[in-house]
């Protein structure tokens, strides 16, 4: 499993010398193209880390997590979980903040922790998306996208903790 | 939408700050939660660079048509309707294989370009077509090989093995789709006895 990454490294830069790409100056390239996704990126995650940082500090967390733990124990969750698992479809980046408050808590590799990176890996911003790709061509009846697109997510959910459970704990 | 979530989380934090009595507490807090978004960016930025320009090499190399190429017979068989030489079904290819990659920049205007074809297919209703639909479904769960950020988050905060959740990663998502993609199918199909 450690191999995956170094793997891909090796393979996709062999594969770009065997083709006579310029494969150094290619990856100087695409690193500036990282650069500028780091700064995309870092406005919506200062206001949201911030707005997740004020939460927790004010008790809201505790409260909401308290609130929930009952029901999602029935169920075999950890209740710090449910709250990504609710925010993750509407927004990438308020759902990036709870996970790495999740983290800083809990650590990455514990029971919580570990969950929603699952979650966070296999689901993408439903809602985002469809408006996306639909306002672009003008279509407003979207007709059962959301549904589907719904469905899909909740079993991400329900997977991410089956997984963890069986294979990483 | 985000601006009601944010907000609400301002108000949510306030109003709780007030009830707990941790207005303190609430206000250093501010200061924290800034400087700490920027401390993670900054020790995010190394691997996202590195991923992005190994990622470049995979584009120019062509490892994205090699893959759209791989992918053609299962789109095929989703997408009935979309003829297999016509360009709608070569941006949707194109789009997946990019989406598998995790190149979001190259696969969100290679959707967009397909989405505009496969209206023109569906003779510009302003209605979703059960390939538009299915697509965007598609679009909609992650497909992506290597979480890249998911996963320099998770060695920022000290994780023994970042890339540890990959496989279950794999598992998680190919099951999600397939649901979506189902539920998706089942449907279209049920709405088109209606008609």
């Amino acid at each position: 499993m450690n191999y995956i990454v170094p793997v891909i490294i090796v393979s996709f830069t062999l594969w770009g010398l065997i083709k006579k790409v310029p494969v150094f100056e290619t990856f100087c390239k695409g690193a500036v193209s990282g650069l500028k996704t780091v700064v995309d990126i870092a406005p919506t995650l200062i206001g949201l880390i911030a707005a997740v940082t004020m939460l927790r500090s004010s008790g809201a967390i505790d409260f909401l997590t308290n609130l929930i733990s009952p029901l999602a124990e029935k169920i075999g969750f950890p209740a710090e979980i449910i709250p990504v698992a609710l925010l993750r479809p509407v927004s990438g980046g308020g759902s990036t903040a709870l996970i790495i408050d999740i983290f800083e808590r809990f650590s990455p590799d514990s029971f919580a922790g570990k969950i929603v990176s699952v979650m966070a890996g296999s689901t993408e911003t439903t809602f985002y998306a469809i408006t996306l790709y639909y306002s672009s061509v003008g279509v407003k009846k979207i007709r059962h996208t959301l549904v589907a697109g719904l469905a899909a997510d909740l079993t991400a959910v329900i997977f991410s903790v089956l997984t963890v459970r069986l294979f990483l704990t | 939408m985000l601006n009601y979530i944010w907000v609400f989380m301002l108000v949510f934090a306030l109003i709780s700050a007030i009830l707990t009595g941790n207005s303190q507490a609430l206000s250093a807090s501010v200061l924290e939660g800034a400087s700490e978004a920027v401390t993670l960016l900054i020790s995010i930025a190394g691997i996202l660079c590195f991923w992005s320009g190994i990622m470049e090499i995979a584009k120019e190399s062509g490892v994205t048509k090699a893959m759209a190429k791989l992918f053609a017979p299962i789109l095929s068989k989703l997408f009935k309707n979309v003829p297999k030489n016509s360009s709608a079904f070569e941006y949707i290819s194109l789009n997946i294989s990019a989406n598998l990659l995790g190149l979001g920049n190259a696969a969100t205007p290679l959707g967009l370009s397909a989405m505009k074809e496969l209206k023109a297919l569906n003779h510009n209703k302003p209605q979703a077509s059960d390939d538009m639909l299915l697509f965007v479904v598609l679009n909609t769960a992650s497909i992506q090989l290597i979480p890249t950020t998911l996963c320099a988050y998770r060695q920022s905060y000290g994780s023994s093995a970042p890339f540890e959740i990959i496989p279950a990663v794999w598992l998680t998502s190919v099951i999600a789709l397939l649901v979506g993609v189902t539920v998706a199918k089942t449907l279209s199909a049920g709405s088109r006895k209606h008609l």
